[in-house]
């Protein structure tokens, strides 16, 4: 089977975020008001091959764990779409 | 005999040479460790020089701990053996799980260069053993993920154990306790962002630098084969 999965690396709560707290310095001054709690975060996309949702969620994890967060700073949240060979959904 | 230093080069470090000079400057002996080889050969001390190992992809670090050389790293600290991991070098043995916590962007996203002061607050490693406490160092840093963050926990193992190596008098970057450099429970294990490497000669503005490198010289280590 093949997946679209989308990983979503973030800082864990608590974690101080220079960038989000500069974007959200720099927003009331282009107009922007009443925008708080903003954090920055990466995307990494990719088409994963298993053999069931099941293996490739197991093995996104492993990824998150070893190698696409620092888990002392970062968390990540997983999404994980079926689609057919040529990548529909 | 003179201790021998084997400084570690990714693609992408940019000071293994400004550290192989200044050990031999010292009267060690230093050569460089290409990344992609699987044994350091003879040395008695490893370090990890600056720079931007792997181009900082992903995360600084994230990609040079899977570098073949990084299991020979570990397993001469493992052994005791003295490792140092000067600012991207700092990164990377925390993304090794050589040295706890991790060092994330700097408090208002500044990029730091200049030349901090710094108070040698454990003499418990190698690269502080021959420096009493409380002594301050004028030493260059040079960075932009500097800011040392870790779990209440790992803060409290740290100060417990004398593990906060050095601190920074006047914090450039947000770091957690001031922590300019930190060490593992055998003090053989060290990190720091400043570079003590850039102030080795009174040409470069400061020759504080000296008393730590020689230190780090004077560990006694068996000459291990990893």
């Amino acid at each position: 089977m093949r997946f679209e999965v989308q990983v979503e690396v973030r800082l864990r709560e608590g974690i101080a975020d220079p960038q989000g707290q500069t974007i959200e310095r720099s927003l009331p001054h282009l107009g922007f008001g009443g925008v708080s709690g903003v954090r920055v975060g990466k995307s990494i996309r990719f088409t994963l091959d298993a053999a069931s949702e099941e293996q490739a969620r197991a093995e996104v994890a492993d990824m998150c764990t070893r190698f696409l967060t620092n888990p002392v700073i970062e968390d990540s949240a997983v999404s994980i779409e079926a689609v057919d060979a040529a990548g529909v959904a | 005999m003179a201790a021998r230093v084997g400084v570690v080069l990714f693609p992408g470090s940019n000071c293994e040479h400004d550290v192989v000079e200044a050990i031999r400057a010292l009267g060690g002996e230093a050569d460089i460790v290409w990344h992609g080889d699987r044994s350091l050969g003879q040395c008695d001390a490893v370090v990890v020089p600056g720079g931007f190992a792997h181009g900082d992809y992903l995360r600084p670090g994230a990609i040079a701990r899977f570098s073949p050389i990084m299991g020979a790293v570990a397993q001469h600290a493992a052994a005791g053996g003295p490792v140092v991991g000067i600012c991207n070098g700092f990164q990377v043995l925390t993304e090794a799980g050589l040295l706890p916590g991790a060092l994330q962007k700097n408090a208002g996203l500044k990029f730091v260069c200049t030349t901090a002061s710094l108070r040698v607050d454990s003499t418990h490693s190698v690269l502080t053993s021959a420096v009493p406490h409380g002594t301050v160092l004028q030493v260059p840093i040079n960075h932009f993920e500097g800011n040392y963050t870790c779990s209440p926990a790992t803060l409290a193992a740290l100060r417990a154990g004398e593990r906060i190596v050095l601190r920074y008098l006047d914090n450039p970057n947000g770091s957690m306790d001031d922590i300019a450099g930190i060490c593992n429970d055998g003090g053989n294990v060290v990190g720091l962002m400043p570079h003590p490497e850039r102030a080795t000669s009174a040409l470069l503005g400061s020759t504080d630098g000296v008393p730590l490198l020689r230190s780090l010289l004077a560990t006694p280590s068996a000459v291990l084969e990893v």
